[in-house]
C-alpha cells in the first residue's frame, strides 16, 4: 500500500520535470517523543507546525537512546532534542553506521551536572564552589554511607562518570546511580518535605527548575581533552578532573532520507530553533499548567507566532 | 570445582542417602568459604578468571547476524511487520480515530460503555454490567479515554493473535509427540525469560511502534494459551471421542466438533490467561513504543506527577478486572440452547440490545459532544490532590520514623551484610550449595539441571550480578513469607476475609509495579530497601493467594477429626492444616520466586547493581548478544528454583494422598 503510493508518487514526479519543487511525499512524518515535558510539547509544536503546512504527522513514544537506531532505519523521521551530554555518543554511534544526518542545533544550550536544591545551601552556605561541598560533606551522609556524603548520579547508562570525578578530585562522597530519571525526583521530592540537604545529578532545561530552584556546583571549568588526557586539569594524573561543559549543544538529527522524501518539510526542520526560554516555557505548561502536551503545543504556538512563522515561509 | 568434588566422590562411600549427599555438599562449601574468608583460597576458586569465560555474546550476535541479515529474516518480519500495520492502523482508527482506513472511528465512548455494560450483563448479570459500563465511564471522566483506546486497540489486536497462535501450536503439540518435546523447553524459558529480553529483539525485527509493542506482548501471553489447550485436549474423556467417531467425523470434524467443544473450559482460562499477561505489558512495552496508557504513566512519573500517575494505575486494573472477570463468567457460562423454531430475535435477544445500543449512542454522539468525546476541560482528574496526599502521608513523622529506622537496622544491619555474606561465597561452593538444595528437596535430575544451569551462569561472566540478583529475591521471598503467610492464615479463617483478601490479591497483581517504585524510594530512598520492598509487594501476592487456597481446601474429614480429637485451633492449624496445606503453599512459594525474578528486574529502575541494571543498558543499544545472555541467566536460576520445588510439589501430594 504505502509502497505502491510511493510509486505513484515517483512516477508523478518523473512526468513533471519541471514542477515546481519536489513535493513532500503524503506519508506521514513519524516524530519520537520520550518521558520527559519539554521534548514531548516541542515535538507536538514541530509536528504541529508541519501539519500546517500540510504535512501528515505521527507520533510514537520511544526510549531516547534506542531512538537513534530507529531514525537510523527510517522508522522515524526525526529527533528534536540531541542533547550532548546524554546522547552525544549514541548520536556519533548512529551517524558512524550511516543513516541519520546533523540538522544544526537549536540556540538554547543544555548543561548536566551535580546540583543541589536552594535549601541544601542553608546547611552548606560555601555552595556553589565544588570545594565548600566537598567541606560539608558530612551534611549529605546517610545511613548507608558512613560518614563520607551522598551524591545520587544518574543512571549507570548515562555514563556521567561520577564515581571518576570523585575520585580524581579526591572528594568525601560516595557515589549511588539512580535507575531512572523518576528516582532522581523521587529522591528530591523526598528531601523537600523536611529540606534535608541534597546533592543530585540534574540538567537543565528540564521542569525540576521551576518546581525546585536550584543551582550547579560550580567544578573547575571543563576543559577540551579533561576526559581523555590525564594532563588536562587540576589533577595531573587523572581524567575527569573537570566539569561538565556548561554550554553543551541541543541538536535536531534526521533520517538520512527525510530531504529527499519531504523536502520541504526538510528545509522548516532546518530552520526550526529554539532558546532555553521557550523550552522552558513549553515544559511549564505541562508540568506546572497541567495542560495536555498537544493542547499546550497549541497554546504555545498561538501565543509565540512571531518566533515560528518566518520558519514555514 | 570439579577437584572439588572428585575429592568428595572418592572420600563418601556410596551407599549414601540423597540428604546424606546434600550435607557433603553443603560441608565442603562451608570448608571452600572458610578458606576464602581466611585468605588461603586460590583466586580461580572463588572466581572464575575473566580469561576462561568465553565469548557468548559475541557468538550470539554473530548468529543474530546471520540469521538477521544473511538469512534474510529481518526481510520477512519487515513484511509481516507491514500486515501487522495495516491491522493496528484499522484498529487505530476504530478505537481512537487513527487517520486511516476504514475512516470510521473513533467510536463514542457512550456507546462503547453501553455495549461494555450489556455484555457484562449477559455474562454475569448486573454486577458485572456495572463493573463493565462503570470502568468505561471512569476511563472517560478521568479524561484517559483517548489514551485508553490506544492501548486497548493495539491489545484488540495482540490477544487475538496471541489466542490463535497458541491454539494452533497446543493442538500441534497435543497432536504430535515430537511438538510436545520441543515446545516444553521453550516455553519453560520463555515464561522465566525477563521481559527486556523480549524487547530488544521486538525493535529490531518489528519496527519501534505499536507494531514491536504489539509482538512482544503476543509472545509474552502466548505460553499459557499452549499449555491449556494441550491441556484441555489431552483430557478428553474417551466415550465423547468415540461418539464423535461412531458418527462417522473426518479428522477436522473430529476436532472442530469434537475436541475443541470438549476442551472449552481449559481453552477459555488459557483465554483469560492471554487477556491477564497482555494487560500486565501495557506498561513495559511503552519501552518500544506502546502508546496509550503505560507511555503516558511513564511520562507522568518522569515529571514526578504521582497522583496521575496512580489514576492510570488504576484505570489498568479496572481495565484488567473487569476483563478477567467477564473472561471467567465467560468460563462457567455453559452455551444456552433454544428450542426449535424460537425466532431470530428471542435467540440473539442481548446481541440485539446490544447493538441497539450501540447504534443510539453512537446517533446521540452526533448531536451532542459530549456524549461522543469527553474534552480535557471536563475532566475529573484529581492529580494535584493526590500528589499533596501522598506526600503528606510521607510527612507524617511515625512514618518517617519508622522508615528512618528500617533504614538504619534493615538495611545497614541485615541487608548489607547479607549482600557481602553472598558475595563472598566463593562460586564452586555457592554452586554446590544449590546443588545441595535441589538434591534434599527434589532429587538426582533437578540437583544435575541446578548443577548445568548455575555452571552456565557461572561461565557467563555475570556472576556477581547474578548473586546479587538472587540475594533481592531470596531476602523478598522471606520478608514476603514473614509478612504474608500470618495474614493468608488469618484471612483463610473465613469466607468473607478470604474473598476480600483475594480481591486484594488481584488489585496488587494488576497494578503496574512502577507506580509504586517512587513512593518505595520516597519512603526508603534509593537504598536494597526499596528495591526488596517493591519486590515483595509483588511476591506476597501469589504466596498469599496459594495459602489461603491450600486452607481451605483441606478436606474437611480431616479438621472434623481434629476437632473430635480435641485439638485447639492451634493445634489443628499447625498439626493438620498447614501440613496437608504445604504442597499447595509451595506452589505459591515458587510463584512468589517467579514474581521477584519478574520484579526485580523492573526494580533496575530504582538503581540496583544486578543484572537487571545491565539487561536495562542493553535497551538503549543494539545489544542483542548480551541482552540474552543477561536473560539466559535469569531464566536459568529462576528455572532451577522452578523445577526444584515442583518436584518436590508432586512428590509430597503423592505422598500425603492429595492427588
Amino acid at each position: 500500500m504505502k509502497k505502491i503510493t510511493t510509486a505513484l508518487a515517483a512516477g508523478a514526479m518523473a512526468l513533471t520535470p519541471f514542477a515546481v519543487l519536489a513535493e513532500d511525499s503524503s506519508d506521514p512524518i513519524v516524530i519520537p517523543i520520550h518521558n520527559w515535558s519539554s521534548q514531548i510539547v516541542m515535538s507536538n509544536v514541530v509536528g504541529q507546525i508541519l501539519e500546517q503546512r500540510g504535512n501528515n504527522v505521527e507520533y510514537v513514544t520511544t526510549d531516547s537512546q534506542a531512538v537513534y537506531e530507529s531514525v537510523r532505519l527510517g522508522d522515524v523521521t526525526m529527533e528534536l532534542e540531541v542533547w550532548e551530554g546524554a546522547f552525544g555518543a549514541s548520536f556519533r554511534a548512529a551517524q558512524e553506521k550511516g543513516g541519520i544526518v546533523d540538522v544544526g542545533d537549536h540556540d538554547a544550550v543544555t548543561r548536566e551536572d551535580w546540583w543541589y536544591p536552594m535549601w541544601t545551601k542553608d546547611a552548606c552556605p560555601g555552595l556553589p564552589d565544588w570545594k565548600a561541598l566537598n567541606d560539608c560533606a558530612a551534611v549529605f551522609a546517610t545511613p548507608e554511607t558512613g560518614g563520607k556524603g551522598r551524591y545520587l548520579d544518574g543512571p549507570v547508562d548515562w555514563l556521567k562518570h561520577g564515581q571518576e570525578r570523585v575520585a580524581a578530585l579526591d572528594m568525601d562522597f560516595v557515589v549511588i546511580n539512580a535507575g531512572s530519571a523518576a528516582a532522581l525526583w523521587a529522591e528530591i521530592g523526598a528531601a523537600e518535605a523536611d529540606k534535608k540537604p541534597v546533592v543530585v545529578f540534574n540538567w537543565t532545561p528540564n521542569f525540576a527548575e521551576a518546581v525546585w530552584p536550584g543551582e550547579f556546583v560550580e567544578f573547575p571549568p571543563h576543559e577540551e581533552g579533561c576526559d581523555k588526557d590525564p594532563a588536562v586539569g587540576i589533577n595531573p594524573d587523572a581524567l575527569y578532573d573537570c566539569g561538565n561543559p556548561a554550554t553543551g549543544y541541543l541538536k535536531k538529527a534526521a533520517w538520512e532520507g527525510m530531504e529527499a522524501k519531504w523536502p520541504a518539510a526538510y528545509g522548516v526542520l532546518e530552520k526550526i530553533s529554539f532558546t532555553n526560554p521557550q523550552i522552558a516555557q513549553m515544559a511549564k505548561l505541562v508540568d506546572i499548567d497541567e495542560m495536555e502536551p498537544d493542547e499546550a503545543a497549541e497554546a504555545w504556538l498561538a501565543e509565540n507566532k512571531d518566533v515560528w512563522e518566518s520558519w514555514i515561509q | 570445582m570439579a577437584n572439588a568434588t572428585t575429592d568428595t566422590v572418592s572420600a563418601g562411600t556410596p551407599m549414601l542417602s540423597r540428604s546424606q549427599w546434600s550435607l557433603v555438599l553443603v560441608a565442603v562449601a562451608i570448608v571452600l568459604s572458610i578458606f576464602q574468608w581466611s585468605g588461603i583460597l586460590p583466586a580461580w576458586l572463588h572466581r572464575i578468571p575473566e580469561t576462561a569465560i568465553p565469548n557468548f555474546a559475541g557468538w550470539l550476535d554473530a548468529i543474530f547476524g546471520f540469521i538477521k541479515d544473511d538469512m534474510g529474516l529481518l526481510t520477512l518480519t519487515r513484511f509481516l511487520t507491514e500486515g501487522l500495520e495495516w491491522l493496528l492502523d484499522a484498529s487505530g482508527n476504530i478505537f481512537f480515530g487513527k487517520r486511516r482506513w476504514p475512516n470510521i472511528g473513533p467510536i463514542p465512548w457512550t456507546a462503547m460503555a453501553a455495549v461494555a455494560a450489556v455484555i457484562g450483563y449477559y455474562l454475569g448479570g448486573w454486577k458485572l454490567a456495572l463493573l463493565g459500563g462503570g470502568t468505561m465511564v471512569w476511563t472517560a471522566l478521568i479524561g484517559q479515554w483517548s489514551i485508553a483506546m490506544q492501548t486497548m486497540s493495539v491489545l484488540a489486536i495482540a490477544a487475538p493473535l496471541a489466542f490463535v497462535i497458541g491454539l494452533s501450536v497446543g493442538i500441534a503439540a497435543w497432536r504430535y509427540t515430537w511438538v510436545d518435546f520441543v515446545i516444553k523447553p521453550i516455553l519453560s524459558v520463555l515464561q522465566t525469560l525477563p521481559f527486556f529480553t523480549y524487547l530488544l529483539p521486538a525493535v529490531i525485527f518489528f519496527k519501534v511502534g505499536p507494531t514491536a509493542g504489539a509482538v512482544a506482548t503476543t509472545i509474552y501471553a502466548i505460553p499459557p494459551m499452549i499449555l491449556m489447550t494441550s491441556l484441555g485436549l489431552q483430557k478428553v474423556s474417551p466415550e465423547v471421542i468415540e461418539a464423535g467417531k461412531m458418527s462417522g467425523c473426518s479428522k477436522f470434524q473430529m476436532l472442530r466438533h469434537v475436541y475443541i467443544p470438549s476442551a472449552r473450559t481449559e481453552i477459555l482460562v488459557g483465554v483469560n490467561q492471554v487477556i491477564m499477561l497482555c494487560l500486565a505489558m501495557v506498561v513495559l512495552t511503552a519501552f518500544i513504543g506502546m502508546p496509550g496508557l503505560g507511555a503516558k504513566l511513564l511520562a507522568m512519573m518522569g515529571s514526578f506527577k504521582l497522583g496521575r500517575s496512580f489514576e492510570i494505575g488504576v484505570t489498568i486494573v479496572l481495565l484488567a478486572v473487569m476483563l478477567d472477570r467477564m473472561s471467567k463468567a465467560w468460563v462457567v457460562k455453559q452455551p444456552e440452547h433454544f428450542e426449535r423454531g424460537t425466532p431470530f430475535w428471542k435467540r440473539h435477544q442481548m446481541l440485539l440490545f446490544g447493538a441497539a445500543l450501540f447504534v443510539g449512542f453512537t446517533l446521540l454522539s452526533l448531536v451532542m459532544p459530549l456524549a461522543a468525546e469527553i474534552g480535557r476541560g471536563q475532566h475529573f482528574s484529581q492529580g494535584k490532590e493526590l500528589d499533596n496526599l501522598i506526600k503528606g502521608f510521607l510527612d507524617i513523622e511515625a512514618v518517617k520514623a519508622t522508615t528512618g529506622f528500617l533504614r538504619a537496622f534493615l538495611n545497614v544491619q541485615i541487608l548489607i551484610p547479607f549482600r557481602n555474606f553472598m558475595l563472598s561465597i566463593p562460586t564452586p561452593a555457592f554452586i554446590m550449595l544449590v546443588v545441595a538444595f535441589a538434591l534434599a528437596l527434589a532429587g538426582r535430575k533437578q540437583a544435575i539441571y541446578a548443577l548445568i544451569f548455575f555452571s552456565l551462569v557461572a561461565f557467563s561472566g555475570w556472576w556477581d550480578r547474578s548473586v546479587i540478583t538472587l540475594y533481592s529475591v531470596i531476602s523478598a521471598v522471606t520478608l514476603a513469607a514473614l509478612l504474608g503467610l500470618p495474614i493468608a492464615v488469618l484471612a483463610a479463617r473465613s469466607e468473607k476475609w478470604s474473598v476480600r483478601m483475594l480481591l486484594v490479591c488481584d488489585t496488587a497483581q494488576t497494578f503496574p509495579s512502577f507506580v509504586y517504585l517512587i513512593p518505595a524510594i520516597m519512603l526508603f530512598g534509593i537504598t536494597d530497601i526499596a528495591v526488596i520492598f517493591s519486590i515483595l509487594i509483588f511476591a506476597m501476592v501469589p504466596l498469599i493467594r496459594y495459602t489461603i487456597e491450600g486452607l481451605r481446601t483441606v478436606p474437611p474429614e480431616m479438621t472434623e477429626a481434629a476437632d473430635m480429637a480435641g485439638a485447639t485451633r492451634m493445634q489443628k492449624l499447625v498439626n493438620v492444616q498447614i501440613p496437608l496445606a504445604l504442597p499447595t503453599m509451595a506452589v505459591g512459594f515458587n510463584q512468589a520466586i517467579m514474581f521477584a525474578f519478574f520484579m526485580v528486574i523492573i526494580a533496575a529502575f530504582i538503581g540496583t547493581q544486578d543484572l537487571g541494571q545491565e539487561l536495562q543498558r542493553t535497551l538503549a543499544g543494539t545489544d542483542l548478544g548480551k541482552n540474552f545472555v543477561l536473560g539466559i541467566c535469569v531464566a536459568l536460576m529462576a528455572l532451577t528454583f522452578d523445577l526444584t520445588i515442583m518436584k518436590w510439589t508432586a512428590d509430597k501430594k503423592r505422598a500425603l494422598g492429595l492427588q
